[in-house]
């Protein structure tokens, strides 16, 4: 492991290098205003606001990281042929692979938590003491990081094959159709055969489940999150990404460089 | 007998292309030679004759299409082997955002060595590729010849047995390559194993035991730079001057004039006739001398050779 710890850090040194960091101003301006601005035109409803507000930019603005990120953590190496040195020391493929991964995550982690923080600030400005069910927000943000978590691995699937820009084409649809799977699943149509709609359930069941990690609603209004939904979420995503992360490796370690 | 430092059996290489990668094309084709251990090998040939892709199959960046190929007795699948193995890509680029010590620390981590051992290895490579003063700036602001020194560094930093090289003189001034000479004698003294590919053939004859050379994806011929270009003189030249107003002489036709010299090319067997021939017109020798043929030559008449080859099967549609 201690190639993949290697790879991992550098991989985190690159992105705070390469500035990946510099979008919290961004989310910290963002929530800036965000408490200035609720604070004169919603009475009583600030803190809701702002929790749905701070917690849709850390998911979105992680989404844009993982996807993009994603997909250049091995095809920019290979692009930029950096990555020929690296494979001629005693590295196995799948190690590089798995450390680019926990690098990005590590990073995600980093972004995600500062982010949160961000949050904390602006809910404090506009109401302090916080209460108890403030903290159920941590709970949404951990479920966002274990989603990003995901999407970092379908990136990295998809950069392994094909092109960049399919490889981004190909994460954001599964993104997509992975939050609607509940929907397609549950879908009532009458004009579908009985085959196609098992088939639809089958694919449905294929997808990942990306509504799964989706509380923020309900902890944006103060209702807490079950234990149990934590850990199926927590055991879901570590088993996909685990998945597919076996994918990419075997489609990885027979790549012929260019 | 000792194992031989690099063995290569039948290696072939096809890359599919066009509609649907339905067609192949051979980049390399069933190269089979050995490097021995403790020897300076030269890999020349052409752009495209298949160098790289012989290097890269080595180093599994790419997969062999049919052959094997093992490095100091194991099989080049085989991770364990890039312990013992240095290489260098070609036109090389590494991670801009760091700067050569953290890029040569964080190659070093790959093979094992603690902190200090890491630390006191850097020093002394960066000190080696004379990139000590530049140590701390990142390599994105390095020009091609500072990336490809800093290249050279972490292809030895660990020490290794087998050093390949590809294009190492590729983007250096004379005093870079004149560096990269003395590394590479350096690393036969030390008993190492080195294997490089060039287009510079004067480098190849002063740095390499055996050279091999490979035309159009095909080993044409491996031996010692003498053996390869063979020991027989191919003729004669004499470097003569003469005051030619007037005087019309046979030889003076044959000759080139350049400045004020003339400079002419005959069979060895011819060399007295025009030697008393040029006394007697007055002339003044100013050089005689054998000519041999060089590796250059031997390496454009099989270039030569290919290309016609090459048109002929075009021309016969086969």
């Amino acid at each position: 492991m201690r190639n993949v710890w290697t790879v991992a850090t550098n991989t985190f040194r690159e992105a705070v290098r390469d500035r990946v960091l510099y979008n919290l101003v961004f989310f910290a301006l963002l929530m800036m205003g965000a408490a200035i601005l609720v604070g004169q035109i919603s009475i009583g409803i600030e803190e809701s606001v702002i929790a749905s507000l701070g917690l849709t930019a850390i998911s979105v603005i992680g989404i844009f990281i993982a996807v993009f990120i994603g997909v250049g953590l091995v095809s920019k190496e290979m692009e930029k042929r950096t990555l020929y040195a690296l494979l001629a020391k005693p590295v196995e493929r799948w190690e590089f692979l798995l450390g680019k991964y926990a690098g990005l995550v590590m990073t995600l982690t980093v972004n995600t938590a500062a982010m949160a923080a961000g949050l904390y600030i602006a809910l404090w400005t506009v109401k302090h003491p916080l209460e108890r069910s403030d903290w159920y927000l941590l709970v949404a943000v951990y479920l966002i990081l274990l989603k990003l978590a995901l999407i970092v691995a379908l990136a990295m699937l998809f950069s392994c094959f094909t092109t960049p820009f399919l490889a981004i084409l190909f994460t954001v649809g599964i993104y997509i159709a992975g939050v609607f799977a509940e929907d397609l699943r549950t879908m009532q149509a009458v004009d579908l055969t009985p085959a196609t709609m098992k088939s639809l359930r089958g694919i449905s069941y294929l997808l990942p489940n990306f509504e799964n990690f989706n509380v923020m609603a309900a902890v944006a209004h103060g209702r807490g999150v079950p234990a149990s939904l934590v850990w199926q979420d927590t055991g879901y995503a570590i088993v996909y990404a685990a998945i597919v992360l076996a994918a990419a490796a075997m489609v990885f370690s027979r790549r012929n460089l260019k | 007998m000792p194992i031989p430092a690099i063995e290569i059996e039948n290696l072939s290489k096809e890359y599919p292309f066009g509609f649907l990668n339905l067609k192949k094309k051979r980049s390399l084709e069933s190269l089979s030679m050995q490097v021995h251990t403790g020897e300076v090998f030269g890999f020349l040939g052409p752009n495209g004759a298949g160098k790289s892709t012989t290097i890269k199959l080595l180093m599994r960046l790419i997969f062999p299409t049919s052959g094997t190929a093992r490095i100091l007795g194991k099989s080049i699948e085989d991770v364990s082997m890039h312990q013992e193995i240095g290489y260098l890509p070609e036109q090389p680029y590494f991670y801009d955002y760091l700067t050569a010590a953290e890029l040569l620390d964080y190659f070093a981590r790959f093979h094992g060595l603690k902190a200090a051992d890491r630390q006191e290895r850097v020093q002394r490579m960066l000190k080696k590729v004379g990139l000590q003063t530049a140590k701390k700036i990142q390599l994105r602001k390095y020009s091609k010849g500072m990336l490809q020194r800093a290249g050279l560094a972490q292809a030895i930093l660990h020490d290794p047995q087998v050093v390949v090289l590809d294009e190492p003189m590729s983007g250096l001034d004379p005093l870079g390559r004149r560096e990269v000479r003395d590394i590479i004698l350096e690393l036969k003294k030390d008993g190492r194993t080195v294997l490089f590919s060039t287009h510079i053939l004067s480098d190849a004859e002063m740095l390499c035991d055996r050279v091999g050379v490979i035309v159009g994806g095909k080993l044409r011929g491996v031996g010692t730079p003498g053996e390869m270009v063979g020991i027989q003189t191919q003729g004669m030249e004499i470097l003569f001057e003469v005051d030619a107003n007037g005087k019309n002489f046979p030889l003076l036709a044959k000759a080139t004039k350049t400045g004020e010299r003339y400079r002419v090319q005959l069979p060895e067997a011819e060399l007295y006739g025009a030697l008393d021939e040029l006394k007697a017109v007055g002339a003044r020798i100013l050089s005689v001398a054998q000519l041999k043929p060089t590796l250059e030559d031997f390496f454009m008449n099989l270039v030569d050779a290919d290309r016609a080859q090459a048109n002929a099967v075009e021309v016969s549609g086969q």
